[in-house]
């Protein structure tokens, strides 16, 4: 058995190198970015291996799948690589690299030895009961830590609003053409994809406070839906003058944000929930986060394209 | 070796040849996702890190799941310059 | 009774490594793109099949080999979605090809 799980994780880790240099070194964009997407299914593989279901979930769909789908857009209206980047002095970069890997060797090694004194995640399933779910992850995004979430939120938001500013002042002559028509098999599979994805995105987010699952891997599959739908016609283009994606990017932060003030000013503290309502304030957080998680990416991978010259 | 260690440093790696495409190479795109290699190094070190103990560490892997979210995100907003700046010399 | 079972699941689950490495040896050798999807996706789509054949009757529980079979089913469908949407990509650029050599 021993051998066979070093085998495993040997293979995995080639794999995963193998994929990351190929990724940056093939010829060809396309390639690239399908040896991208692979290298995000092998680290899947890996985060599974490494016990750690929750990213595994948000790895496929955030890392491997949307990641790949946005560099594929870009890809498209790049015309083959036409920015280079002047590299001169490589020797300096070299011996700078190299330098890092010798610092970051000798630290990362001793990390590994790292055992004494690991109170943290004993704290954490102590403390798990108390927090309103029973899944140790979904207790320290939404009730430890909850004020890391509700920032990353808002970073979520930022880029949203950064996405927009840059897009409104440049138009793309290619953008109008840039889908080409949706073909009958890819609409007939999204149809019945589409349907599935909203299922398990709703099954991640309900199983997320008892097991692997949540708000972030809920959004992530749903906003493959969403793309998927966008892609192959059957939603319309997503555009920030709709009140609706307007709403559903917002309500998320929003409601986070209110009861984060509200426990300021009516509890104990900043995000500090009150005991017997706590179950109920992060499934309503997770939720609304869910809907805007969802919309936020999916408008990131494939929003706004023809509307910009109005 | 242990699995720790064997994971480790295949972060290690990642973040590095992550580090050397983002120095090296020269189109842009490859530069963001040397970017993205570089952070699925640091993911790969915190993971792995999670996985010493018999029961796996939740703090590592919420700081990973949010981690996840804040990397697409700069990639969409990166990619976008990075098609802002195509467009731009196109018309200039 | 747990001999023949056996004997079957090692000849499923050797069945479904051959077709898988018949199939990567597709990918690597085929001149282009069209005769590579085809060794990939149909070669792969067997394999897993008789892989997923082999493994049920190792754990012999329905849970699993309802598991097994949905991946399968979902493992086909991408497949063959996946390769359409190549080969259609690949037509395009022919098309492309001829007709900027057409116009030398």
């Amino acid at each position: 058995m021993e051998i066979a799980e070093a085998v495993l994780d040997t293979a995995l880790i080639g794999l995963l190198l193998t994929m990351a240099w190929a990724t940056l070194h093939t010829q060809r964009m396309s390639a690239a970015i399908a040896l991208f997407a692979g290298f995000g299914m092998v680290l899947a593989l890996i985060w599974a291996r490494l016990r750690a279901p929750d990213l595994a979930l948000a790895e496929a769909a955030i890392g491997a799948g949307l990641t790949s789908a946005l560099l594929l857009r870009a890809a498209s209206i790049t015309r083959e690589e036409t920015i280079r980047i002047p590299t001169s002095r490589l020797w300096l970069r070299w011996l700078f690299v190299t330098a890092v890997f010798a610092w970051l060797a000798v630290h990362v090694l001793a990390l590994s030895t790292l055992d004494g004194g690991h109170s943290l995640p004993e704290l954490v399933t102590g403390q798990t009961p108390n927090s309103g779910v029973r899944h140790p992850v979904t207790a320290v995004l939404l009730n430890f830590r909850a004020w890391d979430t509700l920032l990353e939120l808002l970073v979520l938001l930022l880029a949203l609003l950064g996405f927009r500013q840059i897009a409104r002042h440049n138009r793309h002559p290619y953008d109008a053409d840039h889908h080409p028509a949706p073909w009958p098999l890819l609409k007939a599979w999204s149809r019945s994809l589409a349907p599935l994805l909203v299922v398990t995105g709703g099954y991640l987010l309900w199983r997320g406070s008892d097991d692997p699952g949540g708000a972030f891997q809920a959004g992530a599959v749903l906003a493959a839906a969403l793309v998927l739908l966008r892609l192959s016609g059957q939603l319309p283009v997503f555009r920030w003058s709709r009140w609706t994606v307007r709403l559903a990017a917002l309500t998320g932060p929003a409601l986070f944000l209110s009861v984060a003030i509200g426990s300021a000013v009516m509890g104990e503290g900043w995000l500090n929930y009150p005991d017997n309502a706590s179950t109920l304030l992060i499934v309503l957080i997770e939720s609304a986060a869910t809907v805007s998680i969802a919309v936020t990416l999916a408008f990131l991978v494939a929003g706004e394209e023809e509307d910009i010259a109005e | 070796m242990t699995i720790v260690t064997a994971y480790l440093l295949a972060g290690l790696a990642l973040f590095l040849i992550g580090l050397h495409g983002l120095l090296t190479l020269q189109s842009m795109l490859r530069r963001i996702m040397a970017v993205n290699l570089m952070g699925s190094g640091v993911f790969l070190v915190l993971t792995a890190l999670a996985a010493r103990l018999p029961e796996t560490d939740p703090v590592l892997h919420a700081l990973v799941v949010t981690g996840l979210v804040v990397s697409i995100s700069a990639t969409a907003l990166a990619l976008r310059l990075h098609g802002a700046l195509e467009r731009h010399r196109e018309d200039g | 009774m747990t001999v023949a079972l056996e004997g079957l699941r090692i000849v499923l689950l050797a069945g479904g490594l051959f077709f898988f490495v018949t199939g990567s040896l597709g990918l690597l050798r085929f001149p282009d793109t069209y005769t590579r999807l085809h060794a990939v996706t149909k070669a792969d789509n067997v394999g897993l099949g008789l892989l997923v054949a082999g493994l049920s009757l190792h754990s012999l529980e329905w849970q699993s080999t309802a598991l097994m079979l949905l991946i399968w089913l979902f493992v086909m469908a991408s497949g063959a979605t996946s390769a359409q949407l190549l080969a259609r990509y690949q037509r395009e650029q022919d098309r492309q090809e001829s007709a900027s050599n057409g116009n030398r």
